[in-house]
């Protein structure tokens, strides 16, 4: 258990997403300038990772690690199928992203709404794959682990973009010099953000 | 299209296609793309450089594939076709990497795969290659590839010279004698935030040479 939330606080506050490897820039920096729809993004991609991570977790142990086939029989102990994970990988995300998408909009036609195009988007968004990948590098070692490192890394990812589109809500008011306007001041306010994030570094439970 | 074929193939038009993505629409700075793995891989050259040549490859190659198969590919699945294209080959490169280049493979990590899920891909398959032959989609593709290197190694060298002291491992300042007068490394360059921040200024100043760039809100 407190291996779980030593997971958790970790992969939002140390390994955050955003501000110690940049995953997820182009949405972030895309859908960042107001509060409102960016929590709405933030919230799919919590809730995208949450699927696809544990899947994405299953597949590597059941499929496509080395000697992960040995289920099938002891003539499978040799297989590799690790050289197929990216397309494995990607394809489980954007197989799960439409599933999700069609599910929310069967359920919850208001949530649907709500999200709109930012559903479909988020299979290409570098923080699922990243997840994922992350997931396969750093040997997690059951589901409940993957699946506490997917939504922390997720509820991560909606801190950092709420945060930004507060911050960039208020910076109209300001007096930014014109070439710095947009993406220039947002480059330099999220570098400033990572720093603070930095103060978590070496934090464990 | 018939004219098109005409064209000569380094035509006025072509070449824009390659030079263009370098400042006016360089695919970082201006058109936001591909960021998600621009900036972790700078902290040196060597990963850099490797990065940026890969990504140009994954590029070049994948918007020629898409542009000699776009009038077959329908319309509907294209995002999945894209997808299988780019997977395909970053499954290559990777590969190819992990055969020649262990170590830089494995100081890369996890941003080998993320090509695929790199905006510039996506971004140029659906604006360019879809709509465009395959060789103007070669060149769009070496253009994009080549102007988010330029970010890269720009970073890259800043970071390395003032975080490390090195150029592409090259002990510059310990050669000059420079810590025997009390210089010391800014480590804080080689923390992630300090690419945000010189990304931020490099946008700064491309956008006060170039004012047609400038957003106006």
């Amino acid at each position: 258990m407190e291996n779980l939330l030593n997971i958790f606080i970790k992969s939002i506050f140390v390994d955050n997403m955003i501000f110690a490897f940049f995953l997820g820039m182009c949405s972030y920096l895309a859908v960042s300038k107001t509060v409102k729809t960016s929590i709405g993004l933030g919230v799919a991609v919590v809730f995208v990772l949450l699927i696809t991570v544990p899947v994405n977790f299953l597949l590597e142990k059941y499929l496509l690690k080395k000697g992960a086939l040995v289920w099938l029989g002891e003539g499978f102990a040799d297989v590799d199928l690790s050289f197929l994970t990216f397309m494995v990988f990607i394809a489980v995300i954007a197989a799960i992203v439409q599933l999700v998408e069609m599910i929310v909009e069967k359920f919850s036609p208001a949530l649907y709404n709500s999200l709109g195009i930012f559903l479909p988007l988020i299979a290409v968004n570098c923080a699922i794959l990243g997840a994922a990948l992350f997931m396969q590098e750093r040997e997690y070692a059951n589901v409940a682990e993957a699946t506490v490192f997917g939504v922390g890394s997720g509820v991560g990812w909606l801190l950092a973009i709420v945060g930004i589109a507060a911050i960039r809500e208020k910076l109209h008011y300001s007096n930014v010099p014109d070439p710095l306007k947009g993406l220039g001041i947002t480059f330099i306010l999220t570098g400033l953000m990572a720093i603070a994030f930095m103060g978590f570094m070496g934090i464990t439970l | 299209m018939s004219d098109q074929e005409k064209e000569p193939m380094f035509s006025a038009k072509n070449l824009k296609l390659l030079t263009g993505q370098l400042d006016q629409n360089n695919p970082i700075t201006v058109q936001v793309l591909g960021i998600c793995s621009a900036l972790a891989v700078t902290v040196k050259l060597k990963p850099a450089l490797v990065m940026a040549l890969s990504v140009t490859i994954v590029v070049a190659v994948s918007n020629v594939v898409i542009a000699a198969l776009r009038q077959y590919i329908p319309d509907r699945i294209r995002i999945i076709v894209q997808l299988v294209v780019i997977a395909t080959l970053v499954i290559l490169v990777d590969q190819i990497l992990k055969a020649y280049a262990f170590d830089v493979s494995k100081q890369l990590s996890v941003f080998v795969g993320l090509i695929i899920t790199n905006c510039i891909l996506m971004g140029r398959l659906e604006a360019f290659a879809m709509a465009n032959k395959p060789w103007p989609s070669f060149l769009d593709g070496l253009g994009n590839g080549a102007g988010y290197g330029i970010i890269l190694i720009v970073v890259a060298f800043i970071r390395e010279l003032l975080g490390s002291g090195t150029i592409y491992g090259y002990p510059v300042f310990e050669k000059a004698g420079a810590y025997s007068i009390g210089y010391e490394n800014n480590g804080m360059m080689i923390l992630p935030p300090m690419a945000l921040i010189l990304v931020g200024l490099i946008i700064w100043v491309q956008r006060s040479r170039n004012k047609s760039l400038i957003e106006h809100k």
